[in-house]
């Protein structure tokens, strides 16, 4: 057994973990379209899916099974490569952000000192899929959301790299271990109380959720970007949304929510509870919200947004110059 | 046999029409007696412009172009009097001010059926006269886009005329071979230009946008065509005609009675409200003065139905901004309102309740605690519904200054009802021209002031209150008496009575089987309904059929006005102002 070192059970472990983290998020994503319906039934005073399995709980296999076996149709107006390629963008760009994202002390998949630039990037990659979506489709609806799309991520994709940094210059770092591990006394909320709003704000506006689901928009757009997906195709536009909420959920419970810290209970149940929070608020926002104009959703990027952030790191670093003097 | 008719007073004699003979002369030809409750002149058509013109500039104008048809008069035996004619084309035209409608009739002879247009004095005439040409096969010289409206622009013939069958036996099987259909697909391209609208501009080519007649927020089989340029509306063209069933055609054949149903049909929403401008206008032609219990019962119920109808305005008024919830909300209070309309009718949306002489049954028992529930219930919720969205900050945005008119541009394009109070008009006909003793009745109308889609959607709300308001003084002071009218043309005629001796089981025989025959005039009934003003004119030959049924209904002229209110803005608002409209297709095409 010589050839069994210890890197490699570190090796196997982290593969290990890397597997369950990605199949735990993926079938998390697919749990939530169901949980949500459910949740918005009970909002909405009515039942929500109830018909299949006890409580419905078997929906999401009936739905799966229906996602599966659809006709995989590819629209003969499309451009075939990039149609293909959209919802694989879509999907894949967000599932690898979960590799920056620290889940217990021992669980996580890569510990990168880049963590928040990693993210910033497949976000950054994210709006792509929109984009070619759309764009490929050869429907006027699809373009009209992919633009809708492009404007809004460009412009709330400014703010939001912004809103992070007094986090960023308070824990000193991008690595996002060493973020969790600063909050431990204080969670960056109460300092950072401004950038928590703003990464809120721009976190709903990347996953194009209710109220910022002005691209899919169904009464304007009758869907948006993805009216021609059907199939897997569009099952994965559609799990990549929650898998969307998801991973800002658990980002913004690891950079403002002192991730996995807390009394008594295990580090996971925690970051577990703390992430389930979030996730309920975005099923919410979109019960309680109206949908803005789109045109409106992009002045309150640029005219509220973008100044608070700037004031927000300015202040930060003049607090943490003269604390630091 | 109590014979309580009522005679109705001719509106003759009204100074309008003798300064109107003063000013042109033998141009006016005659003026018709008639129950429409307005001076109806027959009019040469070379002066009908300047005659329209003329009302419209008066000092006390009639400046809203009601309604415009046609009859084909051909038929008809029973036209003593009446100018020489093969086609009539009438205008109704209203007044606001004068609180008074006047009608205008042209007579054509089959072998030159042309008539200026309108078009210049009265900008709705537009979809009218379309309308016309379509069903009639009347032209309108000067007319911008005489095209069909409601039928296929293939279509062969004019369906209103009395030489087009109605019934589907009469005509030949129907075959569609590969060239027809390739035929139908091809007038089905769209070119902008026949649409007029331009393909480019300062060499930007602009996108043309196909909302509908499928689409998540276009209230039913209702397509515009969207010009753009980015997700600014240069222009837009609405195009109607999906839901087109024939009903005015369908009225020359089925009798006074059995056309009811069909009523309930026209705003799919509003059930008996329906019913009732018809009832009213056929017991004007019959004569019959109808117990108060009815009058009572028959406001209850439309009230009820205006309730309903503007639920389902509100939950989907808010979900075309976006908003998911509400729409379950109204709806599970909706039911709560079915549940007592079917209590009371036996059915929910479309329950025909309306008898010529009254209505189909008496109240149930307990009745009152039924009704009384849904008054309970509803005041919170409508509090809610204005709490949780009116003021809200999104909706406001979203809906304040948005696809605004003054009253005045509502007037010019024909807008009634909700919409034209929403712009600070006065005008519900409940108070100005109360029917079905709405004078009896303490209730305020409510106003709006911006005429913007923040306005029509808040105005609803408190009309729902007002409804409810009504509904209660219903529940409180219900007359006694019976809920038919004692009279040989009630239809059906009381059962109790039908077994007294064998004349009056012919009676009820002849009155069941064939139905009531009707004397020869016209009547005209309009009543504030759910929508906006909704009229039946009836023309009766001395028949058991409808001579001729013109519906006038206020969804059709609301959706000619969008283009006027919707060019510059962006595609949110136009779903937002379709949303505020409240229109329901079946209203629209009839």
């Amino acid at each position: 057994m010589s050839w069994w070192t210890p890197q490699l059970t570190a090796i196997f472990w982290g593969m290990f973990q890397a597997l369950v983290i990605l199949l735990g998020v993926v079938l998390l994503g697919a749990v939530l379209t169901v949980v949500e319906r459910r949740f918005l039934g009970l909002w909405q005073d009515r039942y929500g899916p109830n018909r299949v399995g006890p409580f419905g709980t078997l929906q999401l296999v009936a739905d799966m099974l229906k996602i599966f076996f659809k006709e995989d149709w590819i629209p003969p107006f499309a451009s075939r490569g990039l149609f293909l390629l959209a919802p694989v963008l879509a999907f894949a760009s967000l599932l690898l952000s979960f590799l920056i994202i620290p889940i217990t002390p021992g669980w996580g998949v890569a510990d990168m000192h880049i963590g928040l630039l990693f993210f910033f990037a497949l976000a950054g990659i994210n709006v792509y899929s929109v984009l070619l979506g759309g764009w490929s489709s050869g429907n006027k609806y699809a373009l009209l959301g992919a633009l809708r799309a492009s404007a809004q991520t460009l412009s709330y994709e400014v703010f939001m790299g912004l809103s992070l940094m007094g986090v960023v210059a308070m824990a000193g770092s991008f690595n996002m271990r060493e973020i969790v591990a600063a909050q431990e006394n204080l969670w960056f909320i109460i300092p950072q109380f401004f950038g928590f709003v703003t990464f809120l704000v721009a976190g709903v506006a990347v996953t194009h959720r209710a109220p910022f689901d002005q691209p899919e928009a169904e009464q304007e757009l009758a869907d948006g970007y993805h009216i021609e997906y059907s199939g897997m195709k569009f099952g994965m536009f559609f799990i990549g949304e929650y898998v969307g909420m998801v991973l800002v959920s658990a980002l913004i419970v690891t950079l403002f929510f002192g991730g996995w810290h807390g009394p008594l209970l295990p580090p996971f149940v925690w970051f577990a509870l703390k992430t389930s929070g979030f996730l309920l608020l975005f099923m919410l926002l979109r019960a309680a919200l109206p949908r803005p104009r789109y045109d409106r959703v992009m002045s309150f990027g640029w005219k509220v947004c973008l100044p608070l952030t700037l004031i927000n790191l300015l202040a930060t670093g003049a607090v943490m110059l003269w604390v630091g003097a | 046999m109590n014979m309580d008719t009522v005679s109705i007073s001719d509106t003759s004699g009204d100074n309008l029409v003798k300064a109107l003979k003063q000013t042109f002369g033998d141009r006016v030809l005659y003026e018709q007696s008639t129950y429409t409750g307005m001076p109806v002149v027959w009019v040469t058509r070379y002066a009908l412009t300047h005659l329209l013109d003329y009302l419209k500039r008066l000092t006390a104008p009639y400046d809203l172009l009601y309604d415009l048809s046609a009859i084909d008069e051909r038929l008809r035996t029973h036209r003593q009097g009446l100018p020489p004619a093969d086609f009539t084309v009438f205008y109704q035209l209203m007044s606001i001010t004068r609180n008074a409608d006047i009608m205008l009739k042209v007579a054509l002879s089959a072998d030159d059926l042309s008539v200026p247009t309108a078009v210049q004095v009265f900008p709705a005439a537009n979809w009218y006269e379309r309308e016309v040409w379509d069903m009639f096969g009347i032209s309108f010289a000067g007319h911008p886009h005489l095209t069909r409206i409601l039928m296929p622009p293939t279509w062969t013939g004019h369906p209103l005329r009395k030489d087009y069958p109605a019934r589907a036996t009469e005509f030949d099987p129907y075959t569609l071979t590969v060239e027809g259909q390739e035929t139908e697909q091809e007038a089905m391209r769209f070119e902008p230009e026949a649409w007029g609208m331009q393909r480019e501009r300062d060499g930007a080519e602009f996108m043309f946008l196909n909302l509908g007649p499928n689409h998540p927020s276009a209230h039913g089989a209702f397509r515009v065509v969207l010009q753009l340029d980015g997700e600014e509306i240069v222009d837009c063209v609405p195009d109607i005609g999906y839901h087109h069933r024939g009903a005015e055609k369908m009225a020359e054949r089925q009798s006074w009675h059995s056309f009811i149903p069909y009523t309930d049909r026209i705003d799919y929403t509003g059930g008996v409200m329906n019913n009732l401008p018809y009832v009213l206008a056929v017991e004007k032609l019959a004569g019959i003065k109808v117990p108060d219990r009815v009058k009572v019962i028959r406001v209850m119920m439309a009230e009820m139905f205006r309730i309903t109808s503007h639920l389902l305005f509100l939950g989907t008024y808010l979900q075309d901004l976006g908003a998911m919830s509400p729409v379950f909300y109204t709806f599970s209070d909706r039911q709560r309102g079915y549940a007592v309309i079917e209590g009371i009718t036996g059915f929910r949306m479309h329950p025909a309740w309306y008898r010529i002489g009254g209505v189909m049954q008496d109240l149930p028992h307990g009745w009152e605690k039924l009704v009384q529930g849904f008054l309970d219930w509803m005041p919170p919720r409508l509090r809610e519904y204005e709490r949780a969205m009116m003021e809200n900050a999104i909706v406001r945005n979203r809906t304040r200054h948005v696809a605004a008119f003054d009253t005045a541009e509502a007037l010019k394009w024909g807008i009634t009802g909700p919409n034209l109070r929403a712009t600070g008009c006065d005008f519900d006909l409940r108070k100005q021209r109360p029917y079905s003793g709405y004078d009896q009745f303490d209730f305020e109308v409510p106003l709006g002031h911006n005429g913007d889609v923040f306005d029509r959607g808040q105005l609803r709300i408190e009309e729902m209150r007002q409804s409810l308001r009504i509904i209660q003084q219903c529940v409180n002071h219900m007359p006694a008496g019976d809920y038919k009218a004692d009279h040989p043309l009630t239809t059906p005629p009381p059962r109790e009575r039908m077994l007294e001796h064998i004349e009056t089981l012919i009676t009820h025989f002849l009155q069941v089987s064939w139905g009531p025959v009707l004397k020869p005039q016209e009547s005209l009934q309009m009543v504030e309904a759910t929508k906006g003003i909704n009229s039946y004119y009836l023309t009766s030959d001395g028949n058991t059929m409808s001579y001729r049924t013109r519906i006038r209904t206020p969804s059709f002229p609301h959706l000619q006005q969008i283009p006027s209110v919707m060019r510059g803005g962006f595609v949110p608002d136009l779903i937002a102002h379709l949303g505020s409209i409240d229109f329901v297709m079946a209203d629209v095409d009839r």
